[in-house]
């Protein structure tokens, strides 16, 4: 008798101690729950909902249905921004993965100071977007800049940079180019993780420098290739800051990327439903680009899971 | 092969260097030609300019108020609901860890516009609030991730042990499992304090007058503001850089190790 009392007690002791658990679970996610319907839930709905509206804060919003999304297709400055967002987006990217990835395979090489050099080139990288903006524009100024300087002493005249509309563009990409510290870890992250092995096995079958590079670091390194594809090209689509203090969207344009144009109606020209609309067509942008990503990604992208299946 | 690495490497220092050489400048050295590298006369007294000749001083302290919110704010909240999801057990547990990773899918500028509104409404536009209170609230999906993660991977006989002797989960989270989880901690609170320091676009929407200003809008500003004074905007973005890169020195551990863990790179 005394030891069935005893082991019910301990029944509802456990179960008690399931719901303490429960219960100071909940309580420790309440901070999250609530910024879930603060901060994402709700205004993710509010925003959908003012894409369809056209207000302007002093005046009541006014259900338009489609209107914001029927201006859009036929504004010129958001085809303009779209264009130049495309151009710095796919070819800066593509530009600064291959410059990173080169970089890695010199710094796994076997050389003294490898750490030094991985820390010297992630420096950069750590720069305040303004404080880096406001170098370059005197680093890029074609009178006294130092680019220019240096193009001059190899007796090249140099571009107007930042204040040529056509150059405006590759300027920022080329400044771009000092930030892939980043992306220069995460490659050699990558390679570190290829099992010397196969370098071996590739040596043994004859294969040379060029060829062991071609068979096995390209295709083990596919899945951080990947990675920094992705997240290069959903950061690129948003750049702003440097556009806005270095350009102003200038020269004629030329600098005008989606996200200032977004910031200019919401900011300036108080567009507010309108500025909604391009958020939900940017979000559907870079999604259906992630989606044909991954969809692509089966055919190039390899995992070593793969190999031991 | 060293030879390269530091060819490619002093062109990566050349923007910082020109950032130093010229905020040591004397006013219109800027517009020497061909571009003088060695400020000469050293000219040291343009960082006393830069901070007395304007409100730098509050622009520091609401930049590192800013950033001190947001660090604790998040490696409380996030550290908690990582904690929650990787070792208590409840119901709708899994829902909810879908929909948390679901959120990280989603880009800022989709919710921007309507938090905004809803901060204008509260009137804290003008006011640190919208830049601060935010952490307080889960932290950010991704660093819960990240946490989370880090969690899984201490054995789970540590709690269970430590439940034995009558802890609580507010105990095991607070005595077992923050002290073990330092470097996750250390990357999270470091890619936090680097991105409020720099973060431009935030500050720009929601504060108005100088007084509020942070580093980034004060510096981003004085460029705007004053064409001719180049060798005091540069004193005042070094400034801005000289405590990033002290902190990349003393973090350089967490750095890379945080990289080399999330792939990204704090940006």
């Amino acid at each position: 008798m005394t030891a069935g009392q005893g082991l019910s007690g301990a029944g509802t002791g456990y179960r008690g101690l399931r719901r303490r658990e429960a219960l100071d679970a909940y309580v420790m996610i309440t901070p999250w729950l609530l910024g879930l319907v603060l901060f994402t839930a709700g205004p993710m709905v509010a925003s959908a909902i003012l894409a369809f509206m056209k207000w302007d804060i002093m005046s009541p919003a006014v259900w338009t249905g489609l209107g914001n999304f029927r201006i859009a297709l036929n504004d010129e400055l958001l085809a303009k921004s779209l264009g130049n967002t495309a151009f710095y987006t796919f070819i800066g990217v593509p530009i600064n993965l291959v410059n990173a990835l080169w970089l890695a395979i010199l710094l796994n090489t076997d050389i003294h100071g490898k750490a030094l050099y991985r820390t010297w080139y992630y420096l950069p990288s750590v720069v305040p977007s303004v404080a880096n903006a406001i170098v370059w524009i005197w680093i890029l100024h074609p009178q006294f800049g130092v680019m220019n300087a240096f193009l001059s002493l190899l007796g090249i005249q140099g571009p107007n940079w930042l204040w040529d509309s056509r150059m405006a563009k590759p300027s920022l990409m080329l400044m771009n180019l000092w930030g892939i510290g980043s992306s220069c870890i995460i490659f050699l992250a990558g390679l570190q993780n290829v099992p010397q092995t196969l370098y071996e096995a590739a040596s043994i079958d004859g294969a040379g420098t060029i060829r062991r590079f071609q068979h096995v670091t390209v295709p083990m390194l596919t899945p951080v290739i990947f990675f920094n594809l992705i997240m290069g090209f959903i950061g690129s689509f948003q750049v702003f800051t440097s556009a806005y203090i270095m350009t102003e969207g200038g020269p004629r344009n030329a600098t005008l990327f989606y996200v200032l144009y977004l910031y200019r109606n919401v900011w300036e020209y108080f567009k507010i439903g309108y500025a909604s609309a391009l958020a939900w067509i940017l979000f559907a942008i870079i999604m259906a680009l992630t989606l044909i990503q991954l969809r692509l990604a089966d055919r190039w992208v390899f995992y070593e899971q793969e190999l031991r299946k | 092969m060293h030879l390269f690495l530091v060819t490619v490497g002093i062109t990566f220092l050349v923007p910082l260097a020109w950032l130093v050489s010229s905020s040591l400048k004397g006013p219109g050295d800027q517009f020497a030609f061909p571009p003088k590298w060695i400020p000469g006369p050293v000219h040291f007294e343009n960082y006393v300019l830069a901070v007395t000749l304007l409100p730098f001083g509050t622009f520091f302290k609401n930049t590192v108020m800013i950033c001190a919110l947001n660090l604790i704010g998040t490696l409380i909240s996030s550290s908690l609901t990582a904690f929650a999801f990787a070792r208590l057990r409840f119901p709708g547990r899994d829902r909810l860890f879908v929909i948390l990773l679901s959120t990280m899918m989603l880009p800022g500028i989709v919710t921007l516009i309507p938090t905004f509104v809803m901060f204008k409404q509260l009137g804290w536009v003008d006011t640190i609030a919208p830049l601060t209170v935010p952490a307080f609230f889960g932290g950010g999906a991704f660093n819960i991730f990240l946490i989370r993660q880090f969690y899984m991977t201490i054995p789970a006989d540590l709690d269970e042990a430590a439940r034995m002797d009558g802890a609580n989960s507010w105990r095991i989270w607070r005595q077992i499992m923050l002290p073990l989880t330092k470097p996750a901690l250390g990357t999270v609170g470091i890619f936090n304090f680097l991105s409020h320091w720099n973060d431009f676009m935030g500050p720009l929407i929601y504060l108005r007058s100088t007084e509020n200003y942070t580093l980034a809008l004060g510096v981003a500003g004085y460029q705007r503001t004053w064409g001719a004074e180049w060798h005091l905007v540069f004193a005042s973005a070094s400034l801005m850089v000289f405590p990033v890169i002290i902190v990349f020195f003393l973090g350089q551990r967490y750095f890379v190790q945080g990289i080399a863990l999330t792939g990204m790179g704090g940006k």
